[in-house]
């Protein structure tokens, strides 16, 4: 299914999830990276001194679409696949893979390359390139 | 102040990714399919985003401690490792999967599509195995 592009609202999209990132640092000193919040929210604790905090944001983070519906009058435009086991699939790899490799495309992605960490730009060229791969085979060599 | 910060960078993350098309999976993928219907409106997202973050982030780092925290909780790590890359390339292959990453997932939850209430489970589970057979890494990057 085709989708329109959209370089206005994408970018100030982005540009409002940086502002997210940078309130976080500057009020909390912490970097917004979604994997690491949820993961440090799961058994077993390790690090519980940010739990309270990562909580709250979630709870933020849970506040979107039913205000974005609120203040549009439309809910947020989404297609998800109804592939329920691809879906698991896929969610037990992402799960894996953000805790394994110590984030996710908010926490390496964004803020990482943000502070010039090349452990960062390393892992979100890695996902990038393995992301393109996959979505080739999904739908080009197996959906065909 | 404290927790409405928090609150509040959690519902402006949320409206930014819906805003830029993140939370619609099938325009993940579309950026994804270079060789399909190709939309390179994502990498407008990600350029947004560090446009803002990188000299945001270099402001913040001038003092010497943030707002209502005695210190910054920063990654130090600049060693590669082959858990930092298995873990990347696993969850790219999970990202191109789903088109779902975990906050656009979270931010989906309440529209209660039937592919995110088996996504974001099966996700924590993901987690949860990582954290239970990995060992704690020194210091986590993007907690």
């Amino acid at each position: 299914m085709e989708t329109d592009f959209t370089p206005i609202t994408s970018l100030l999209g982005g540009a409002l999830i940086g502002l997210s990132a940078i309130v976080l640092l500057a009020a909390h000193g912490r970097i917004a990276g979604i994997s690491g919040i949820l993961s440090r929210i799961l058994p077993p604790h390790v690090d519980k001194a940010g739990l309270p905090q990562g909580i709250i944001f979630l709870v933020g983070l849970l506040l979107a679409a039913p205000l974005w519906t609120l203040a549009t009058g439309a809910t947020p435009t989404q297609v998800v696949s109804d592939n329920g086991p691809l879906l698991v699939i896929a969610g037990i790899l992402v799960g894996f893979g953000s805790v394994l490799g110590n984030g996710c495309t908010s926490g390496h992605g964004v803020c990482g390359i943000s502070r010039g960490s090349a452990r960062s730009i390393a892992a979100t060229m890695t996902f990038m390139a393995t992301a393109f791969v996959t979505v080739f085979v999904l739908r080009h060599v197996v959906g065909g | 102040m404290r927790i409405l910060s928090t609150l509040f960078a959690g519902l402006l993350f949320g409206v930014g990714l819906i805003l830029s098309g993140m939370a619609n999976p099938v325009k993940v993928q579309n950026f994804l399919d270079l060789f399909g219907t190709w939309d390179p409106s994502l990498a407008f997202v990600m350029g947004g985003a560090i446009i803002v973050t990188m000299p945001g982030f270099w402001l913040v780092q001038k003092r010497a401690t943030p707002l209502f925290h005695d210190m910054f909780h920063l990654p130090t790590r600049t060693d590669f490792d082959a858990r930092l890359l298995v873990g990347a390339a696993t969850f790219g292959i999970g990202w191109g999967l789903g088109g779902f990453c975990p906050g656009p997932a979270v931010t989906s939850l309440p529209l209660a599509a039937s592919g995110t209430l088996l996504f974001v489970p099966a996700m924590l589970v993901g987690m949860m195995i990582a954290k239970y057979t990995a060992k704690p890494a020194p210091r986590a990057l993007g907690t």
